[in-house]
């Protein structure tokens, strides 16, 4: 039994645009995902973060097959599943499911509760033998829900009913592997902090393995073991929890991190300012593709993609600067003291 | 102490929906001196929005009526005034900035256009004068390459980029007060962080006072000097930045802040808050929090609490305190 549940290397997705000129039809690519690789351990949560359009959701989509990727492997429970034909394809769908954000769109207006939780029994059958109304309801009273609501329509519920019953189908067949595409963030918050504590159960109780994806770093830092950060369609950094929210190296990570509002009035941070905004994936910056925007670039950023590199055990970082000093100097809260490189956009 | 530029009391605002009234929200008071910041904290539906618009007496008539209360701004009660006055008093006093930008500008015309426009409503400049004050105006809310940006369609700009956009058009009148209804959340953090900071420059810089809604209490730990929460269209708790961060008081704020993670902080679990919003149709009766508070009395399922006094400037509304 392999160590790593899935094994995801030089994942790429190149997605085909058209961009009509005035004068000429031109065809270009966006690279939403341009190599990214990363494993996750039985049981362990990857968080993934990065803002939007970075690529997180594709990556999520990839993992699962639900789009093609362009190159790059996958490797599920030690199973490349590349090359995988129709049925085990559908026996691979069992072990991985998927919870996306918007519970309001997610799931099918016109189908009852059960009928949706239901629906990947009739799929796949249902686990262990057993009734498939039975199993209905057990899914029901895992997830927080009782069995009557197994008639009701999905407008009945609120939005964090709806995303207990979009993880109630994720669940249905015993899934190792559960990809959460943001499954909090349309959620108020004292309903956030309930679904939050659910999957943690779930996780705890089933032995489950998630694939976290979100773009809030508060939340991502306290549900996951490791954290990998996103830009334009690149790893940056990768590292665990600790490492990473104590002493980010990557400067897009320091920056991200230091742009979060603290729920604290007496905490002063200091905050790096970023110049500008994430360039398009359809022409990414030549080098590395922060280069543009990075405190601290030199003439060797622009010209070179820097490789992502183990610096430290199990601390990944993808910058040319990654071996300097300056950047693991901390502050005695542990955040990185960057106000000598703060660049102020009103400057 | 200096009379405060905005004192809301009782202020009760009504739906009259096909499913029956709603009381968006009901007996809100609080007040804001000159140069401060209150922050309007609550959840989805808590009736924030509404509270701002009725402050800029925009709420759609029908369904919706400001059935009583007052708002009273530098000394007048703007329920008193006539639209036209109103009219001058938002293109002058006080101004707007939305969540989502796209809504509030105009796709037709160009950013430089729209801002030469709202300039030229209370100031006399020709449209050469206007265009000029325009790209000055793009430049001072960071945007790179004014001369070229003020010809661009709001589409072709980015969220943040339109949201800068907005606060420059915001800021053109030299506003007393800027209400910004959750500015920053359709945006990504980085990107947030440059606005906020942005805004609270300008803000300084005139002198102005800010009404800020948000439902993130990490941006209203680091804007506000004043929070108020609501819940249910009610405002639970009302107290100065520190104070409510440090004593909460309300056991819904005290809810709503053990239920965000906290960068700062590591806890095995979140505290969350069990149940959820009541409809608006189907208010409980007594504590419109009893339901999901987990020190609920009688009393509190029975007669709604008033808000009392904890401390100076501190109130909260709930009967463990009265
Ligand atoms: N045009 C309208 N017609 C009917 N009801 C309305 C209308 N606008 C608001 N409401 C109701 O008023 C109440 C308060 O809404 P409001 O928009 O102020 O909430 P909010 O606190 O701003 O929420 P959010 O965080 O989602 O923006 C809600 O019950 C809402 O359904
Ligand atoms: S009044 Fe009662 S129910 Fe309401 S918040 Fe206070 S203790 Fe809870
Ligand atoms: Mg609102």
């Amino acid at each position: 039994m392999a160590e790593a549940l899935l094994e995801v290397k030089d994942l790429v997705k190149h997605f085909p645009t058209k961009s009509k000129g005035m004068f000429s039809k031109r065809t270009g690519v966006v690279k939403a995902v341009d190599g990214v690789s990363f494993s996750i351990k039985r049981g362990e949560t990857l968080g993934l973060v990065g803002e939007s359009g970075c690529g997180k959701s594709t990556t999520g989509r990839l993992i699962l097959r639900l789009i093609e990727p362009t190159s790059g492997e996958v490797a599920f429970d030690g199973t490349d599943v590349r090359g995988l034909g129709k049925r085990d394809l559908r026996a691979l769908r069992r072990e991985m499911q998927i919870v996306f954000q918007d519970p309001y769109a997610s799931l099918n207006p016109r189908m009852t509760v059960g009928q949706i939780v239901g629906e990947p029994l009739d799929v796949h059958g249902v686990p262990n033998g057993g009734g498939k109304q039975q199993r209905i309801q057990e899914l029901l009273d895992v997830v927080g829900l009782s069995a009557y609501h197994a008639g009701r329509y999905p407008h009945e519920f609120s939005g964090g009913q709806r995303q207990r019953i979009g993880i109630a189908r994720a669940l249905a067949v015993n899934p190792k592997l559960i990809v959460c595409d943001e499954p909090v963030s349309a959620l108020d918050v004292s309903i956030q902090a309930q679904v939050i504590n659910l999957l943690q159960d779930l996780q705890a109780n089933l032995g489950l393995t998630y694939l976290f994806i979100a773009h809030d770093l508060s939340v991502v830092k306290h549900i996951s073991d490791r954290v990998a950060v996103m830009y334009l369609g690149g790893l940056v950094e990768l590292a665990s929890k600790e490492a990473l929210y104590r002493s980010p190296m990557h400067p897009y990570t320091q920056a991200l991190l230091s742009a979060v509002p603290v729920p604290d009035p007496e905490r002063k941070k200091h905050r790096i300012l970023l110049e500008g905004e994430i360039p398009s994936p359809i022409n990414p910056p030549s080098g590395c593709r922060f280069h543009p925007r990075c405190p601290h670039a030199q003439e060797i950023c622009s010209a070179e993609d820097p490789a992502f590199t183990e610096v430290e055990t199990g601390h990944f970082i993808a910058c040319h600067r990654s071996r300097e000093r300056a950047f693991r100097c901390l502050s005695p809260k542990g955040r990185t003291v960057a106000k000598r490189l703060t660049t102020s956009t009103l400057a | 102490m200096d009379k405060p530029l905005l004192e809301v009391r009782n202020l009760k605002t009504c739906f009259y929906t096909e499913d029956g009234v709603v009381p968006a929200i009901e007996d809100v008071s609080f007040s804001l001196g000159k140069g401060e910041t209150i922050g309007i904290v609550g959840e989805s539906g808590s009736g924030k929005s509404v509270t701002a618009l009725s402050v800029m007496r925009l709420i759609p008539y029908p369904p919706g009526k400001i059935e009583c209360g007052e708002i009273i701004f530098k000394g007048e009660n703007l329920l008193a005034k006539r639209m036209d006055e109103m009219r001058r008093i938002r293109g002058n006093d006080i101004a707007m900035i939305f969540q989502e930008p796209m809504t509030s500008l105009n796709p037709v015309l160009t950013v430089g256009q729209q801002i030469a426009e709202a300039i030229q409503l209370h100031q006399q400049l020709g449209r050469e004068d206007a265009r000029d004050k325009a790209v000055s105006m793009l430049k001072s809310v960071g945007i790179p390459s004014p001369q070229r940006r003020v010809d661009d369609y709001p589409h072709q700009m980015s969220g943040g980029m339109r949201q800068r956009v907005m606060i420059a058009m915001a800021l053109s009148c030299n506003p007393e007060l800027l209400i910004a209804d959750e500015p920053t959340t359709a945006l990504d953090v980085t990107v947030q962080a440059q606005i906020l900071e942005l805004m609270m420059a300008l803000k300084d810089d005139l002198g102005a006072s800010v009404m800020l809604i948000t439902h993130d209490l990490g941006v209203i730990a680091e804007t506000a000097d004043r929070v108020i929460v609501m819940y249910a269209g009610k405002v639970m708790e009302n107290a100065g930045v520190k104070e409510l961060f440090r004593r909460p008081a309300h056991p819904y704020t005290v809810g709503l802040l053990g239920s965000i993670p906290n960068l700062d902080e590591d806890r095995a679990r979140l505290q969350s808050i069990d149940g959820i919003v009541p409809s608006p149709f189907d208010m409980p009766k007594g504590c419109r929090f009893h339901p999901r508070c987990s020190l609920a009395m009688d009393i509190c399922r029975n007669e709604e609490p008033g808000f009392v006094s904890i401390a100076d400037g501190h109130d909260v509304r709930c009967w463990k305190y009265a």
